[in-house]
């Protein structure tokens, strides 16, 4: 018993390492971008509301087996949700935004759970395109509260911790934006190794045998939903304070589905996946079509192509077994 | 027998189109019971399991666990009773290893899989009862290697695992051999032996020598109907029987 509780205690020890080192890394990578880009930090800071996004669908898609293309109503429903706050009801502190946010996209994630859940397969990824339109829909009608097409703005963030001033360069934004990402990636990273998230990866992979292990799957992925929504909803509030303007576009489907690619390309069911397609994608967008104005998505979808070909578990995946090739680990 | 069944099928009655898949099956199961369920291929066994977990429902009929009637109830909630089965092609997950099954099985008997914090390998009390269950069935050895790594014979033992964590009163295996290469089934074979004293066992199987070793009692299905409920010693002996199965013997060791 006692070499158990030693191996347990090992494993937690080893377990907090890890839970230490990757943060530690993504923080270099941020503080590295913070001084290499330091004109760019507005495509950082949307690189980051965007990783929340995909990190939200991994959780859905990547980790349950549910694929989406409406993960963007959780996303809008946060910034929205931020936004309206800011604008109409005065709740300008960043961190209260936030906090309204991550909440506007739980609810929304609830929403489209209660939606989708009813469905497989492909009639369920046909309703996640409706929820998505619809949540657009009523967006857009709803002008007096989201200023419909022209976008809803008024939205002035005060000061981060009442100290930081949201500065034209986009500094505080983006040290925030970091901030809010390691909170995210430490927190997924922990409810992905839990019992829940076990439970969520056996659903994943076969739900009706979890079924036969006494498990309530419909249940389980609802509660996912509202984690995903969660994490969406946050990145949402990222962008409306950020930008302080929320579009109909965060509600997109076209944001939905590139959100997915990115997933893709990354490697859907890692954390590490979700971020490196992210971070991958967007920074070739921008490069590309600065570059190329006119043709840049055929050039970013020539290179989907390649990496759907010749890296089907995605970039990290092919990152890992080369690294698994050279170091013989499995 | 005046101890109460932990389970009963009731008059189960299953009709796909003018067909009877199920035809009035009446079955009682008690603690400790050993029993196969044979039959010829197409004879609705594994539909029998599939109305018994719920999976399918039937067109009539009650399933019983301890007394307690549970046509109502999902399927997890019928496991989450102490109904457990195996299923006849393994559904394995094949991104988890061995020991994060079992792990799973354990903390989902427990009730705590709907926990967002901790891992299973800090949790000394799971990782007990992990490594007694692979001990048992020799998978110590393999507990970190992922479950598509194993071969097929293992694969059927993770399933045997996974089962008893999840510490059932009734537990209903769907041809647990089938599939498995020759040099494997006494492994198995010695698995099947050692379950749980108490534990009411159902066995779906096709390997005659393997039902007669193990079963102390043997049902025998035809056309969805009970034809044969006794002794594996009567059934060898019974006329319908022969006419029915025991003529299949020869070639009875394949999959259905």
């Amino acid at each position: 018993m006692t070499v158990l509780e030693n191996e347990a205690e090992t494993a937690h020890k080893q377990g907090a390492m890890r839970l230490v080192a990757a943060p530690m890394l993504l923080l270099t990578l941020a503080i590295a971008g913070y001084f290499l880009f330091p004109d760019n930090l507005a495509l950082l800071t949307r690189i980051i509301a965007i990783s929340l996004l995909v990190l939200s669908i991994d959780l859905v898609t990547g980790i349950c087996g549910v694929a989406t293309l409406g993960q963007a109503a959780m996303f809008g429903a946060g910034a929205y949700a931020a936004g309206i706050g800011a604008a109409h009801f005065g709740i300008t502190d960043p961190l209260a935004m936030t906090v309204v946010g991550a909440f506007g996209g739980a609810l929304a994630g609830l929403l489209s759970g209660l939606v989708m859940l009813r469905a497989h397969g492909l009639p369920q990824l046909v309703l996640s395109i409706a929820v998505v339109h619809l949540f657009h829909e009523a967006a857009n009608k709803a002008s007096r509260w989201t200023g419909g097409s022209d976008g809803l703005t008024g939205i002035t963030p005060s000061p981060l911790l009442g100290l930081f001033d949201f500065d034209l360069w986009g500094r505080t934004a983006y040290i925030y934006g970091v901030f809010l990402l390691l909170l995210t990636f430490v927190a997924l990273r922990v409810i992905v190794s839990s019992p829940f998230g076990m439970l969520c990866r056996g659903i994943g992979e076969d739900a009706t045998r979890i079924e036969a292990m006494g498990g309530d799957v419909r249940g389980t992925m609802l509660k996912m939903f509202v984690i995903a929504g969660f994490v969406a909803g946050t990145g949402g509030a990222l962008g409306a304070i950020s930008t302080q303007v929320v579009g109909l576009d965060t509600l997109s489907f076209a944001l939905s589905a590139e959100a997915l690619v990115m997933l893709v390309l990354g490697g859907a069911g890692s954390l590490y996946g979700a971020l490196t397609g992210t971070v991958t994608f967007m920074w070739l967008e921008d490069v590309i079509s600065a570059a190329n104005p006119f043709h840049w998505m055929t050039i970013v979808g020539a290179l989907l192509i390649a990496a759907v070909l010749f890296a089907p578990r995605g970039l990290y995946g092919a990152v890992e077994e080369l690294a698994a090739r050279i170091w013989g680990r499995r | 027998m005046n101890r109460e069944p932990v389970f009963e099928a009731v008059g189960l009655q299953k009709n796909f189109g003018g067909v009877a898949v199920a035809d009035n099956i009446t079955l009682a199961l008690y603690a400790g019971d050993r029993v196969a369920l044979i039959g010829p291929n197409g004879a609705g066994k594994t539909t029998f399991v599939n109305l018994v977990t719920g999976n399918v429902a039937p067109s009539a009929g009650k399933v019983r666990l301890a007394g307690k009637d549970v046509m109502a109830e999902s399927p997890a909630m019928r496991v989450r009773r102490g109904l457990v089965r195996t299923f006849q092609l393994t559904r394995l997950f094949q991104r988890m290893t061995v020991a994060e099954h079992v792990a799973l099985a354990i903390l989902q008997r427990e009730g705590r899989t709907g926990r967002l914090v901790g891992n299973f390998r800090a949790m000394p009390n799971v990782l007990a009862e992990m490594r007694e269950i692979l001990a048992t069935l020799d998978l110590s050895l393999v507990a970190d290697r992922l479950v598509c790594e194993l071969g097929y014979g293992q694969q059927r033992l993770v399933e045997i695992a996974l089962a008893l964590a999840l510490k059932p009163k009734v537990l209903l295996l769907d041809e647990p051999t089938a599939g498995v290469p020759a040099g494997e089934t006494a492994r198995l074979e010695s698995a099947l032996d050692q379950l749980p004293p108490d534990l009411a066992v159902l066995m779906i199987e096709h390997d005659i020598d393997l039902v007669f070793r193990f079963a102390r009692r043997v049902v025998v299905l035809d056309a969805g109907a009970v034809i044969f409920d006794g002794q594996p010693g009567d059934a060898a002996a019974s006329a319908q029987v022969r006419r029915v199965y025991l003529g299949n013997f020869t070639d009875a060791r394949h999959p259905a």
